[in-house]
């Protein structure tokens, strides 16, 4: 889960996004771990997280692999968390998207009681990971920071495209797809909340912030 | 991956949804084509897009009618309405690039999903950076732009010289026949790839070495590089990298933390690195 290192936007637009996820390590502790990623999301789930995920299977926004013209006014947009659940049957990463630290903080708390014993991180801001940590009685062991981008950054979009497409690190959110949707949601096409669960449906692990990227969307729709 | 012509109604959906941009209407066949020396082999299209299979000559037909009362339709924008992507048999060394871009495929090298590496994710338990040690995740192509290998090597040979040691468990790592010089397989240098993560680690003097010396060469590069620092607390949950950065005038106000609830679980671990990680060697 590097991909979910290096979020575009400054400290306030980063304010109410928070990953979490847990893996294990091959051949150290991977033995037994897909019903301990299970525990961990449905332990996640009472906690209200606004997207969860498992990186080989996806995320619950996903895409429809036989639509009709008649299903379109009935799409499924996502589906139910239980399914991405159930669907853990190897050693993967699992994660919980939270937009309320006080969600979060209620989650680490449980989790330190579950002593899954897997590798737990939060990718955030982090002063406020290290808060939520505090308040659940625990220490952190090490940090990677987040050092922003270089080389030919001319090759690089405006900053709300790249807000809506960092959201997923491993690139699957095109440029132009947030592009598009930026667009189209100025143009009264769509509105963001539609936008957002297009864009989340290319995320592929499940870490696509929806709640922000719904704010991103209203915020670029009015010019701010 | 292509696109099958004679399925493709170019409705263009697909042109957006590409990650590097390589797909394109043919102006002389008027079908979505792939660009194949741009294509990184990253099924975001045939994964991620929706799928309808609708009868390709009527879906033409009307398009034409409306296209022809100068009518805007509205269509979905992540749905491909007839099913025209075709994946193909990639063979080495373009294989490589379905390995780099595409996160549902593992690493043979690592047999890890997504970009291929744990890095710190399991520090907690692999002590992969240690006290006194920074790692280094160079990653190149990210954001969405992409990277040949002959970028990659560019930096990795920099490093090297340097004396910076190259994370053994990594897919870009495999790739060097020798990781003391940072060369890579000149098979696959011009190959492009959605990303690579280059891992090194040094004592905590070389901070600023690795981190110029990063600077330096990508901006020669004709794509962009995200860079990553991690670092191992102490028992309080302090590092002195952070301030250093800081005073640097790197940003250093986003990151992930290890939380360090990981323990060795697995039989023949426990019994080959006892001792050896976990939280009490923190």
């Amino acid at each position: 889960m590097t991909n979910t290192l290096h979020r575009f936007g400054s400290r306030d637009s980063l304010r109410d996004d928070y990953i979490i996820f847990a893996m294990a390590a091959r051949g150290i502790n991977d033995q037994g771990a897909p019903p301990k990623l299970q525990t961990f999301l449905r332990l996640a789930l009472k906690h209200h997280p606004i997207n969860v995920g498992n990186a080989v299977k996806g995320g619950i926004f996903r895409a429809s692999k036989a639509l009709t013209p008649l299903a379109h006014w009935r799409r499924r947009e996502f589906i139910a968390p239980e399914e991405v659940v159930e669907s853990i049957d190897t050693c993967t990463t699992v994660s919980a998207v939270f937009d309320d630290p006080a969600n979060l903080e209620a989650f680490l708390t449980e989790l330190r009681g579950a002593d899954l014993g897997i590798s737990i991180n939060i990718a955030a801001l982090t002063d406020e990971a290290r808060t939520c940590c505090q308040r659940a009685g625990i220490t952190r062991h090490s940090v990677e920071y987040s050092l922003g981008f270089h080389g030919d950054l001319n090759r690089l979009p405006d900053r709300h495209v790249l807000e809506l497409s960092t959201m997923c690190g491993h690139g699957m959110v095109a440029h132009n797809l947030a592009k598009k949707m930026l667009d189209w949601v100025k143009e009264g096409r769509r509105d963001p909340r539609q936008a957002a669960t297009y864009l989340a449906k290319f995320c592929t692990c499940g870490i696509y912030n929806t709640t922000r990227a719904i704010r991103v969307l209203e915020e670029a729709r009015v010019g701010k | 991956m292509h696109i099958d012509p004679r399925k493709c109604v170019a409705c263009g959906n697909c042109l957006a949804v590409c990650p590097v941009s390589a797909i394109y209407i043919d102006p002389v066949i008027r079908r979505a084509t792939v660009n194949l020396d741009e294509c990184v082999e990253c099924y975001a299209c045939q994964n991620r897009m929706s799928k309808e299979d609708l009868n390709p000559t009527l879906v033409r037909t009307i398009r034409g009618f409306f296209k022809l009362l100068r009518i805007r339709f509205d269509p979905e924008p992540d749905v491909c309405p007839t099913s025209a992507f075709a994946p193909q048999q990639l063979a080495w060394p373009r294989s490589i690039r379905q390995a780099f871009s595409d996160p549902c495929v593992p690493h043979e090298s690592t047999g890890v999903y997504g970009r291929g590496t744990e890095e710190v994710k399991t520090n907690d338990v692999t002590n992969r950076v240690g006290p006194g040690e920074v790692g280094f995740t160079v990653e190149f192509g990210r954001p969405a732009v992409g990277a040949r290998f002959r970028e990659v090597q560019a930096v990795t040979m920099a490093l090297a010289r340097i004396g910076a040691t190259f994370e053994k468990n990594n897919p870009v790592t495999a790739l060097m026949p020798d990781p003391t010089t940072g060369a890579i397989n000149p098979e696959v240098l011009d190959e492009k790839v959605l990303s690579a993560i280059v891992e090194v680690k040094t004592p905590e003097a070389m901070l600023p070495a690795v981190l110029r010396t990063v600077e330096e060469v990508a901006a020669t590069l004709n794509t962009v590089v995200s860079v990553g620092v991690a670092v191992r607390c102490d028992g309080d949950g302090e590092n002195r990298v952070e301030k250093a950065l800081a005073g640097e005038g790197y940003p250093v106000f986003r990151g992930k933390t290890n939380l360090g609830l990981g323990r060795l679980s697995n039989l023949d671990a426990q019994a080959t690195t006892a001792g050896a990680a976990g939280p009490a060697g923190r």
